[in-house]
């Protein structure tokens, strides 16, 4: 793959911002998406007035639900924000494509400031509802959606299936192992109990994860992301604008965002998924390597996705993600690869998808107060599992 | 146990109601002479439009599965195996389906299967059974 254009060598993050995260939260949607985005650009050392473009993903879809209650429409008017380019929606590389797309618009002229911005409220709206988060809620009646239609008629009501068949393959071809994922989990409730946002703190053992509800097979309740109420923002900026904030930019050095296969959840690379383009993708725009990487916070909505964004980005050879962090030593705070060092979805909160980004530039910037990990310049954030699939790489001058 | 059906057209008639006439049918592409899934218009390899659905054995293997403990809903209260299934005739032609007529501890990756049909409504659902 070559590239002769690199846009994103133009856009650093300068900000960020996150409300409360709650389980559930007493704050309406548009009041955690206030609390962050205010926070984020504060941040930034900006005002209101410098902010001239918004991106989101998933936006609010036209509906306004509680996967994404929050879109940039709503927000423009709530902000009173004067915007050249604003932009949201599901379909794009996973839960980072706001940030992608942000970067772009600023790359292309269109901004020079970019709020990006993430609300989920799926914690509130699962007291009245639990069924809120199925497959099947997308569509009223008989399905249409192109991809769940080949789904859903088998009683695939949750993406939990479609993990589960992930990993049972993984376990299948190189030996992956029960104690080896339940790693993931355990890694991420030991660095919650060092971060007072996280919604699960309290100690985990192997015999607690392995005596955790069995979901779908090999996948375990502990396997499984914890719904929270929370909304997260990161304030993009041109590099020639970045420089006289508070924070040191944040460089984004390298994208991944590349899709070399049907965009479904059976029809692609069963134990890779999307993560093995987009770090393709992403080692092919810069010349940092992956054992430069500090901090990497690598989506955990389902445990094995972590395993999955391990071997794509390169961060150990494929197959061998289980050895890898078998026993924890290499992926804990004080390793030579910390992983979700905020307790990421697992024991954190499903703030899904910017948390990653927020928790990266929070170790950067030496902000993560007793999760703090060594002084580094280099983090890694990934989001998305099946199709979806996002990845930036983040570098601290 | 309850389903959620898909609507149909004119693409997915005949892989959801190809079970009627006990047949499997995938969508084949006359020119690269290549089955695809799922059906579209246009061969997604070679962008020939002379496609058309094709009866298939029905014979294929397990490449993963899960048993789903979690009841969605209270008519799922027993578990039931999830699975992707690739069909005999061509390397990486595979859907979502589940296993049926076994205990759900049994199932195992590369397991031969059969299909069989359940009918809900106007829709045949392409199941899969251990082969004999």
């Amino acid at each position: 793959m070559m590239f002769d254009r690199l846009y994103e060598k133009d856009v650093a993050i300068t900000g960020i911002g996150q409300s409360e995260v709650g389980r559930p939260s007493n704050k309406s949607a548009m009041r955690l998406t206030l609390d962050a985005c205010l926070e984020a650009i504060a941040d930034a050392g900006l005002s209101r007035d410098d902010i001239d473009g918004v991106s989101c993903w998933p936006g609010d879809n036209n509906n306004g639900d509680a996967f994404s209650p929050v879109g940039p429409n709503a927000l423009i008017g709530t902000l009173g924000l004067n915007v050249n380019w604003y932009g949201g929606g599901y379909e794009g590389p996973g839960p980072l494509a706001g940030v992608i797309n942000g970067a772009m618009a600023i790359a292309a002229g269109l901004c020079r400031h970019v709020l990006v911005f993430r609300t989920i409220t799926e914690a509130t709206r699962r007291q009245t509802d639990k069924g809120a988060s199925a497959l099947t809620s997308k569509t009223v009646g008989r399905d249409t959606s192109a991809a769940w239609q080949w789904y859903t008629p088998f009683n695939v009501l949750s993406g939990v299936n479609l993990m589960a068949m992930y990993a049972q393959r993984h376990f299948h071809d190189y030996g992956t192992t029960p104690e080896q994922l339940a790693q993931i989990a355990l890694t991420c409730r030991a660095n919650a109990a060092l971060n007072p946002k996280a919604v699960y703190r309290t100690p985990l053992s192997m015999d607690d994860y392995m005596a955790s509800r069995m979901i779908s097979t090999p996948l375990r309740m502990l396997d499984c992301d914890v719904h929270c109420d929370a909304s997260t923002a990161i304030i993009l900026s041109r590099v020639d604008a970045a420089q006289d904030g508070p924070n040191p930019p944040v460089r984004i050095e390298a994208i991944g965002a590349a899709l070399h296969q049907p965009w479904s959840w059976d029809q692609l690379d069963l134990t890779a998924m999307a993560t093995r383009d987009c770090g393709d993708m992403m080692w092919a725009r810069t010349d940092i390597k992956p054992a430069e990487v500090g901090n990497a916070q690598l989506y955990d909505g389902f445990s094995i996705l972590t395993m999955m964004w391990l071997e794509g980005l390169r961060l150990c050879p494929r197959g061998e993600s289980g050895p890898f962090v078998e026993g924890g030593r290499r992926i804990a705070l004080t390793g030579e690869l910390p992983v979700n060092t905020n307790g990421g979805q697992l024991s954190g909160g499903r703030t899904h998808g910017l948390g990653y980004v927020h928790e990266a530039c929070s170790q950067l910037w030496g902000r993560a107060g007793a999760r703090q990990v060594a002084p580094h310049k280099v983090a890694v954030a990934a989001s998305g599992g099946g199709p979806l699939g996002g990845s930036l790489l983040l570098v601290r001058d | 146990m309850t389903r959620k059906l898909p609507a149909l057209t004119p693409e997915n008639r005949a892989f959801w109601q190809g079970g009627a006439d006990k047949e499997l049918r995938m969508h084949h592409c006359g020119e690269c002479s290549r089955f695809f899934h799922p059906p579209a218009p246009i061969c997604p390899r070679c962008l020939s439009e002379d496609v058309a659905p094709k009866a298939v054995s029905g014979a294929g293997k397990v490449v993963t599965f899960t048993v789903n403990h979690q009841p969605w809903h209270a008519d799922l209260k027993d578990p039931y195996v999830v699975a992707i299934v690739e069909l005999a005739e061509q390397a990486g032609l595979r859907f979502v389906t589940n296993i049926v007529g076994m205990a759900p501890e049994d199932v195992f990756i590369d397991m031969p299967v059969s299909v069989c049909f359940e009918q809900v409504e106007d829709v045949w659902l392409p199941l899969f059974e251990k082969a004999a």
